[in-house]
């Protein structure tokens, strides 16, 4: 039963892994822009919550109505300004600019905030559980975790295969060149992608926030979360990049059971196995 | 020909430093089909880019209806009723028919076409309108790329070598519905290299060879030799 336990708690914690990969497959995917940023952006919003919490009194979860917008505006903003000036045939200067901008945010962050590890208060909802019979029980909030990653990745491929918008950010992927002459602005679309992508972010950031401690420097390996849940789901699958987040948090969960000390690094041995047995992913897209 | 609805004066376009088009004027009537024919590499699909706003002239004005449309952005060029079917058709591969012809109709310019419309031109879309665009045969992608175009209710419709590469009984099959395509007053631009299917729709005949016009007049007017002579360059 321990290791039922184990793995259903791993499951809960890949819906994070999969808020994490999401926002960052979503711009991959529709602008051939590796953000190097993201996981700093993630602890952007986790650090924006902290402000709004603290300034209104708010419980985490409510001061999403506040952070989303915020970070979805300064997602069309950085786009608009600063990386559409950056893409071009050449993948090289998004990468290095993105570089740039997480080492700025790094710093930005402990300059206001120092280097002290903080964490939201969510209240009596960290500590609920879910009675679930034979000595199991899930966490409330993971729960909550899991379900909105999963309601965001339906929410996602509905837009993406059902809306207009989806239709010009995958026309826009496919060929920038005869969008633009369909009459898209790329520059808006990518600003408009960018925007949505950091919504994602700001949710991820505040569960990242309420489940565990967080510091200006938190973000790389959040991206490597991000990027290993994306790889090991494949390319371009929303639902594979949820079925990534579930297998990397899984196998982070087996290794901390085995040694306390093994948690990440399961999960980097996990990734590496997809990568040696099926670089493609599990679930690419089939096209 | 003061009603000119598209009228290029002197446009120079260069690619870097390579110029590919020279003093190029010319002017497309409203309702007139031209055709601009020239062996590969003398500036044709460059000139429809210029004129679809996917290249800037350096020098020279571009005039649309009146309105200089010369250095703006493609989305904007098809928002004023320019519309390109481009060369190789370049459809977006993972999108379906029915969803490139919609992204071609995004704009929702007034007119004559709609995805019914198009459907009973291209019967053959319509059962295949879930298809992923990719799946389709040359021809039916060709009718697709050409659907895309009209979604945008273009008055001035670029066809940049609607041929190219497909059979000729299909060939024929696509040039048989152009009456059709340009219905209701649409002004057609037609690159292709093969010259009398070229001659025999058009109105008017450009033959550029290293990026100049050489030869221009009506198409009834020009003789085999004369295009011979402008095509070649001997």
């Amino acid at each position: 039963m321990d290791w039922v336990n184990i793995i259903l708690q791993g499951v809960l914690i890949g819906g994070l892994y999969a808020m994490f990969a999401a926002g960052l497959s979503l711009i991959f995917g529709v602008m051939r822009l590796v953000n190097i940023a993201h996981g700093d952006l993630i602890v952007l919003a986790a650090y924006l919550a902290l402000v709004v919490t603290d300034a209104f009194g708010l419980n985490p979860l409510a001061s999403l109505i506040i952070v989303v917008p915020l970070m979805a505006i300064i997602g069309y903003a950085l786009q608009r300004l600063v990386l559409n000036r950056t893409l071009g045939a050449d993948l090289l200067p998004p990468l290095l600019v993105t570089f740039g901008l997480s080492i700025i945010i790094q710093n930005a962050l402990l300059e206001i905030f120092t280097a002290d590890s903080r964490k939201l208060q969510a209240g009596s909802i960290e500590i609920d559980s879910i009675q679930l019979g034979h000595g199991l029980a899930i966490g409330t909030l993971p729960l909550i975790q899991f379900i909105v990653a999963v309601a965001l990745i339906a929410g996602l491929q509905v837009l993406f295969y059902r809306t207009a918008f989806g239709r010009a950010l995958r026309a826009t992927s496919d060929d920038p060149e005869i969008a633009r002459v369909v009459g898209t602005d790329n520059r808006h679309v990518f600003a408009l992608a960018m925007a949505l992508s950091l919504a994602v972010v700001a949710i991820a950031g505040v569960f990242l926030a309420v489940r565990a401690n967080f510091d200006p420097a938190s973000g790389p390996a959040r991206l490597i979360f991000g990027f290993e849940a994306v790889i090991i789901g494949g390319l371009g699958s929303l639902w594979g990049t949820l079925a990534g987040g579930v297998i990397l948090g899984v196998a982070q969960a087996i290794g901390a059971q085995i040694n306390p000390g093994w948690q990440v690094l399961a999960g980097h041995i996990a990734f590496l196995a997809v990568l040696a047995l099926r670089p493609e992913g599990l679930f690419p897209k089939v096209q | 020909m003061s009603e000119a609805l598209l009228r290029a004066e002197h446009l120079d376009v260069f690619y870097g430093d390579f110029q590919a088009l020279t003093d190029i004027s010319l002017e497309i009537g409203r309702g007139e089909i031209v055709a601009v024919i020239g062996a590969n590499g003398a500036g044709k699909s460059t000139l429809l880019k210029t004129i679809a706003g996917l290249i800037a002239p350096r020098r020279g004005t571009l005039r649309f209806g009146g309105r200089p449309v010369g250095g703006l952005p493609a989305n904007e060029v098809v928002r004023r009723g320019i519309a390109l079917v481009p060369e190789g058709r370049r459809l977006f591969s993972s999108l379906s028919v029915e969803e490139n012809l919609l992204i071609g109709g995004q704009l929702e310019r007034e007119g004559h076409w709609s995805l019914e419309r198009v459907y009973e031109l291209f019967p053959v879309l319509e059962e295949r309108r879930e298809a992923p665009s990719p799946s389709l045969s040359g021809g039916q992608q060709q009718m697709v790329a050409i659907g895309r175009a009209l979604m945008s209710n273009p008055k001035l419709l670029l066809c940049d070598e609607i041929s190219l590469g497909l059979a000729p009984i299909v060939i024929r099959d696509i040039y048989a519905s152009l009456p059709a395509v340009l219905e209701g007053g649409t002004s057609a631009v037609i690159v292709e290299q093969d010259i009398a299917q070229a001659l025999k729709v058009s109105c008017r005949v450009y033959c550029l060879q290293e990026g100049r016009v050489v030869l221009a007049g009506a198409a009834g007017t020009l003789t085999r030799e004369a295009v011979a002579a402008a095509y070649f360059g001997v």
